[in-house]
């Protein structure tokens, strides 16, 4: 754009008062500020000591976790809702054919690739018997890509660890299902 | 012989101390911004294999480490002897400077030893002539850096390096010529001794010349508010972007250097030196306990001096360019011109019927600074323009146009 052209707008600079031509009000106030601040309550929170406070955890999307039903199975019904749903195609699930009898499939593997994972949370959203779910953990990591592919053990596991500290987004439903089908009690040797 | 030993010893202490002072200082900096900014800064290195964190302070070896072993890149399309030239001229200019900065004077005591001048460089007569001259080798440092490293950006922060420096020069020099001529010297211990005599430092007497002193300082070690020569958001880096490991370090040090001795000066010209009320005594020669006092007076003020660059850099938003010239050229050379007049005219007409007179001098000369001051700037903000247009001259962009059409 040429700097003549017909279509730029040129705003007046506001005239400054004889104040503001003495530089001393603007000096003044920088000065202040910061001195304010250097003084001032520090944000910073000290990790790995502190860690963040944060407000919601159920509103929060951190690391993945496969929920368990009431008696420790993998709620998944490999419907591949979430996979399907996921916008960065992280998920990888191999369904095969359930060993229980309250559903017909299950999940042999589940996979996430929580280095494409970007956390959206569209997973947890599209599940229909709210297996997966984003916790609030936020610090999860591993020293080579392949220890962050997480499998289904790892994701039952990050599950175990939080499931005190934040409970199932669905308890009220969960309980539902459960006593739907009461003569889901009979476990064997099967895998999780 | 012993004249060699002395000079050695005192080259020596100086070095090893500018290098680990700018080390540190650059710790001071990133914790005094870091806390500016609601943060902590970096408090985390340590001893190394240790859990030991000693608030931090084993960061600047860190960086220097870093430095050290980082990869140094030198682009293509470079002209490689100017290019490794340019920051060890910058390096060296900054360093040398040193040799003239006076800590005093301390006998020892011992009978048959003449007092040791503590400076590398003793009874240097034109001290602060060397000073400014040497200080001034910095802009060819700046330029060949970013002319030889066949950039725009470079070359862009470069120009305009030069532009300021040499600009600011101007008001640097009449500001400090007022110094020079109320104590009657060029030599730095003679300015010293003149303030310590009387008690009155020369920031009491001639605010002015201070005002526009601090300013080009300022502007000379290139810092914010007047850091357009390597202002991030524009220029990528400024001159030296272009360079990286080692030769970067050496033309960061030495900016840093440039900021410690302007703080130096602005302490020996306008803050007494190692003077303070009551402290440290104010003859010109002391024995070691006084001299120790002296040295940690000296040192403290100038570090004062430095904090207040620090803070001053997140106060105060980045001049335009234009405005930059502006306040060279239209405000502080008039102000350091009128500043120099005032204390000529003091000493030619007024000193000796005042002396007459019987009232307290340097009282009087103090007053008569700080009314000077008022109405300069008084008279400075009456003249400034209220708005500024900038629009580009459109007559010109036509007629350029035109002019380039017909070719
Ligand atoms: S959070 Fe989003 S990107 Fe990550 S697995 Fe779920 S749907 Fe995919
Ligand atoms: S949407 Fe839920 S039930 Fe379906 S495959 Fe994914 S985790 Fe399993």
């Amino acid at each position: 754009m040429k700097s003549d052209d017909k279509s730029i707008k040129w705003v007046e600079e506001p005239p400054l008062g004889l104040a503001g031509r003495s530089y001393v009000p603007l000096l003044v106030g920088g000065i202040t500020t910061t001195l304010k601040h250097l003084a001032g309550p520090k944000m910073t929170v000290e990790s790995p000591e502190q860690r963040h406070a944060i407000v919601d955890p159920l509103g929060y999307r951190g690391v993945h976790r496969l929920n368990r039903d009431a008696q420790g199975r993998v709620k998944c019904v490999a419907c591949f809702l979430c996979a399907t749903a996921c916008p960065a195609h992280c998920i990888d699930i191999v369904a095969a054919e359930s060993p229980w009898p309250d559903r017909e499939k299950y999940p042999e593997s589940f996979t996430i690739d929580e280095l494409r994972c970007i956390f959206c949370g569209m997973c947890e959203e599209a599940c229909p018997v709210d297996a997966i779910e984003l916790t609030s953990l936020y610090d999860l990591s591993g020293k080579s890509r392949e220890e962050m592919i997480f499998d289904k053990a790892k994701l039952l596991s990050v599950y175990d660890q939080t499931k005190d500290a934040e409970p199932m987004r669905s308890a009220q439903a969960d309980r539902a299902t459960d006593s739907a089908c009461p003569d889901s009690g009979e476990r064997g040797e099967e895998p999780i | 012989m012993y004249l060699v030993i002395e000079s050695l010893i005192k080259i020596g202490v100086i070095i090893g101390g500018l290098m680990g002072a700018a080390a540190y200082l650059v710790l001071v900096e990133r914790r005094v911004a870091a806390w500016i900014q609601d943060r902590r800064g970096p408090n985390r290195v340590g001893i190394p294999l240790t859990e030991i964190r000693l608030f931090g302070l084993g960061q600047p070896i860190a960086d220097g480490v870093k430095f050290i072993f980082k990869e140094e890149f030198v682009p293509g399309h470079v002209d490689r002897l100017l290019y490794v030239a340019a920051p060890m001229v910058m390096f060296v200019a900054a360093t040398v400077l040193f040799a003239a900065i006076p800590f005093g004077t301390v006998d020892l005591g011992i009978a048959g030893w003449a007092p040791i001048n503590l400076v590398v460089v003793p009874g240097l007569d034109v001290g602060i002539i060397y000073i400014v001259a040497v200080s001034s080798i910095a802009v060819y440092g700046v330029l060949l850096g970013s002319w030889a490293s066949n950039n725009k950006y470079a070359f862009f922060g470069g120009v305009r390096s030069a532009a300021q420096l040499i600009s600011y020069e101007i008001p640097l020099g009449v500001a400090i010529l007022g110094v020079v001529l109320a104590s009657g010297s060029l030599r730095l211990e003679a300015i010293v001794e003149a303030q310590a005599e009387t008690g009155v430092w020369n920031v009491l007497t001639q605010p002015l010349g201070f005002l526009v002193f601090l300013v080009a300082s300022f502007a000379e070690s290139g810092r914010l508010p007047f850091d357009l020569a390597e202002s991030e958001q524009e220029l990528v880096g400024g001159f030296h972007t272009e360079y990286s490991g080692i030769k970067l370090m050496m033309y960061l040090v030495a900016e840093y250097l440039h900021m410690i001795a302007g703080s130096f000066l602005i302490v020996l010209l306008f803050l007494g030196g190692w003077h303070f009320w009551g402290l440290t005594g104010d003859g010109p020669v002391a024995g070691i306990g006084v001299a120790l006092v002296r040295i940690a007076v000296f040192l403290a003020k100038v570090l004062a001096v430095i904090l207040f660059f620090m803070i001053a850099r997140w106060s105060w938003p980045r001049f335009r360019f234009d405005q930059l010239m502006g306040l060279a050229w239209k405000v502080m050379l008039p102000l350091g011109l009128v500043n120099l007049v005032g204390v000529a005219v003091w000493i030619e007409y007024l000193r000796a019927p005042l002396a007459v007179s019987g009232l307290p001098e340097r009282l009087v000369m103090a007053a008569a600074g700080w009314l000077l001051l008022g109405v300069a700037w008084l008279a400075a903000m009456a003249a400034a323009p209220s708005a500024r247009d900038n629009r580009p001259d459109l007559s010109l962009v036509a007629r350029y146009r035109d002019s380039r059409e017909a070719r």
